[in-house]
């Protein structure tokens, strides 16, 4: 009886063809295939065109530029706009370039970053294993303050830090960065370490480890990914803000993003569309460099930490 | 202040008192919120006994052993290891180890960091980490994965580092979270027998919480079965077998479970009626029986014994449907008045043909009588 049930096949298909063996082939050319390729074609050049304009205007001279040819390659290559960008170019009070706008960039964004990170890091580990009488509405709280649009808070804040002396300095800027982080970095770890196992941490409890030695012994050391994303989101976001830095810094202090801003919309004579085009990308290495550099682990932390939990 | 004093009194009077218990539990209740998850517990586990904490999944077992471990903060009442009053102590500092069911190694330690990081936390000299280590590495066979990180050893081998953690602690209790669950069935029962061949070598005391009946009854002295966090029954492994304190316990321990008859006891607890049928219940060991309009008759499958002629008063008349061959014997299930499925087990040379009449003889002095109402043994 169960060798019958096997044997019945069509013969047709037993005697004609050749009897299919190993990978099933696939066809090259189909056409799924070329819809998908020439769209994904045509979405990466739509996205790549503003860069490859920007990167060969900066290296054009101002005579080149004004044939209006935007699309073509430099003539002749010059690094002068990148160099007027950085130490020379003049916002409307001084004419020393973005490496001031750059130096005050990176003395905000090192201690926001990592004073925002400990602490969101240290708030999520405590939300998750130390829970205490509250702690749910605490985290609710915390999380409710995300959803309050800035330009509420940026009045308050203005006065905040006046009455504490830090108006207009460093230390103000950081401040609020560090606290604005909170909200997202505080959520990121949550979760993640809500998605280690609960065991790991007991049993590092009945090894006698209190709330600090579990916290850099256990859950650190398994939490490189979840930081590396936190890191990211944190350089980016503090090194891209606009806002925060126009609102609570003086001249002198101006991160890089509202230097920048001085030095394309300040009007005197010929508007030099190398120069603004060098300052741009100038701005905007810094964060790409942080994307090249540890995008996998990005994308792995963001797998392991925000899905979850 | 008054209050104080006594406590401390009544503390002195205890310590002298309960030198042979290794942990008490006196009147534990847990509660989150208004759901009670564990009620009004109270158990006494002697120096060296093994423990089993058996019951079906959100009994409250493991919470219980939480507990113990100090993971957990208690509601009300006290907790005693070593004839000291522990319910307040951080769980390092109650002289226990604990081994967890998903082994809850360090992952970036090596097998040594993992053995060594509660005696470093506790700040022991390094020669004496050292001895230790190598004690528990000779006892569980670990000596040559000591370098190793878990994540580059079996499943076997985490749960022996994980025991081997427990152990270098050189503690007097051993709390055990579902410790085989995770393991597959061969390796599972080799390292049943080690745990028992660790106990009987070190004599610690262990509470071993389990779901699984066979690790239950093969390593406890005294099992406790436990349903809705209540200890159903808290007695020796044959004794629970054989004498089940209720309906569920009898029910729950077993495999095939117990055949439960619904009838009711008449002449004054001297047989039990089942339809048309009547069983003489002489010899029957336990309490008073009475007369009981709603009673249940429990039998074991191997407390039942086919034969082909009917005996008034011992035999029930059934027909044979299907029997299932497992190895060493045999499994038959029949179906007897009223459409009720029952299963007994035969030697497998025995082989039944579907659609027999037989008839099945009780062996009543390992029968167990329950009240319908009470669900309580009789």
């Amino acid at each position: 009886m169960v060798d019958a049930a096997i044997i019945i096949t069509p013969p047709s298909v037993a005697v004609s063809a050749v009897q299919p063996r190993g990978a099933k082939p696939k066809a090259r050319f189909s056409g799924s295939n070329i819809m998908l390729y020439g769209t994904l074609f045509v979405v990466s050049v739509y996205y790549l065109l503003p860069l490859w304009v920007m990167v060969m205007t900066s290296l054009k001279g101002m005579p080149e530029i004004r044939m209006g040819n935007i699309f073509a390659p430099p003539v002749e290559i010059t690094f002068q706009p990148w160099v007027k960008a950085w130490s020379e170019a003049c916002t409307g009070l001084n004419c020393d370039g973005l490496s001031r706008g750059f130096w005050n960039s990176v003395w905000i964004t090192v201690p926001s970053v990592i004073i925002s990170i400990i602490v969101a890091s240290v708030n999520g580990y405590a939300l998750v294993n130390w829970r205490f009488k509250g702690s749910e509405v605490f985290f609710t709280i915390l999380i409710f303050g995300s959803f309050i649009p800035y330009q509420i808070m940026l009045y308050p804040i203005v006065i905040l830090l006046r009455e504490l002396g830090i108006y207009g300095t460093l230390y103000g800027l950081i401040l609020v960065h560090t606290i604005f982080g909170m909200p997202i970095l505080t959520l990121l770890f949550r979760n993640y370490f809500s998605s280690l196992p609960e065991e790991l941490f007991k049993a590092a409890r009945v090894d006698g480890a209190g709330f600090w030695r579990i916290y850099f012994q256990i859950m650190v050391p398994m939490s490189l990914p979840i930081f590396v994303v936190a890191l990211i989101l944190q350089i980016t976001g503090i090194w891209n803000d606009f806002l925060f830095g126009v609102v609570f810094t003086k001249p002198e202090t101006y991160p890089m993003t509202v230097q920048l801003n001085n030095i394309v919309n300040s009007v005197q004579g010929v508007k030099e569309y190398n120069v603004n085009m060098a300052a741009t990308l100038l701005t905007g290495l810094v964060p790409l460099i942080i994307y090249f550099v540890s995008g996998k682990l990005f994308v792995r932390g963001i797998a392991a930490g925000a899905v979850k939990g | 202040m008054n209050s104080l004093n006594q406590t401390a009194t009544q503390a002195a009077a205890e310590t002298t008192a309960v030198q042979t218990h290794s942990i008490q539990v006196k009147e534990l209740t847990l509660s989150f919120g208004s759901v009670s998850v564990l009620k009004n517990m109270n158990i006494d586990v002697a120096e060296g006994e093994f423990i089993v904490l058996l019951g079906p999944s959100g009994c409250g077992k493991s919470t219980l052993l939480n507990c113990l471990a100090g993971l957990l903060d208690i509601t009300d009442g006290e907790i005693w290891i070593k004839g000291k009053n522990v319910t307040w102590a951080e769980p390092s500092e109650r002289g226990i180890g604990m081994v967890f069911q998903s082994y809850a190694l360090y992952p970036q330690m090596t097998v040594r960091g993992n053995l060594s990081f509660g005696l470093k936390n506790a700040r022991m000299p390094k020669d004496e980490i050292e001895k230790r280590i190598a004690r528990a590495a000779e006892i569980l066979q670990i000596e040559a994965l000591l370098d190793r990180k878990p994540a580059a050893l079996s499943g076997g081998q985490r749960q022996r580092v994980a025991i081997g953690r427990a152990l270098v602690r050189d503690v007097d209790v051993f709390l055990f979270d579902e410790p085989l669950s995770n393991l597959d069935a061969k390796l599972r029962s080799e390292l049943r027998v080690e745990i028992k061949r660790l106990h009987s070598r070190l004599n610690n005391t262990m509470v071993y919480v389990t779901h699984d009946q066979i690790e239950a009854l093969t390593l406890a002295d005294r099992i406790a079965v436990m349903r809705g966090g209540i200890i159903q029954q808290l007695a020796a492994p044959q004794e629970i077998y054989n004498r089940p304190s209720n309906l569920f316990v009898a029910g729950f321990i077993g495999s095939p479970s117990m055949n439960f008859l619904h009838g009711a006891t008449i002449e004054g607890g001297g047989a039990f009626q089942f339809g048309r049928t009547r069983v003489n219940l002489a010899g029957y060991e336990g309490g008073a029986v009475l007369d009981r309009p709603r009673a249940i008759l429990g039998l074991r499958p191997e407390h039942l014994h086919i034969q082909d002629h009917a005996e008034p008063g011992l035999t029930i008349p059934a027909v044979v449907e299907i029997d299932e061959p497992m190895g060493a014997d045999s499994l038959v299930w029949l179906e007897a008045e009223g459409g009720l499925k029952m299963s007994v087990r035969v030697p497998v040379e025995r082989r039944m043909a579907a659609g027999t009449e037989v008839h099945l003889k009780v062996d009543i002095p390992k029968a167990s009588i329950f009240d319908t109402g009470t669900e309580q043994r009789v």
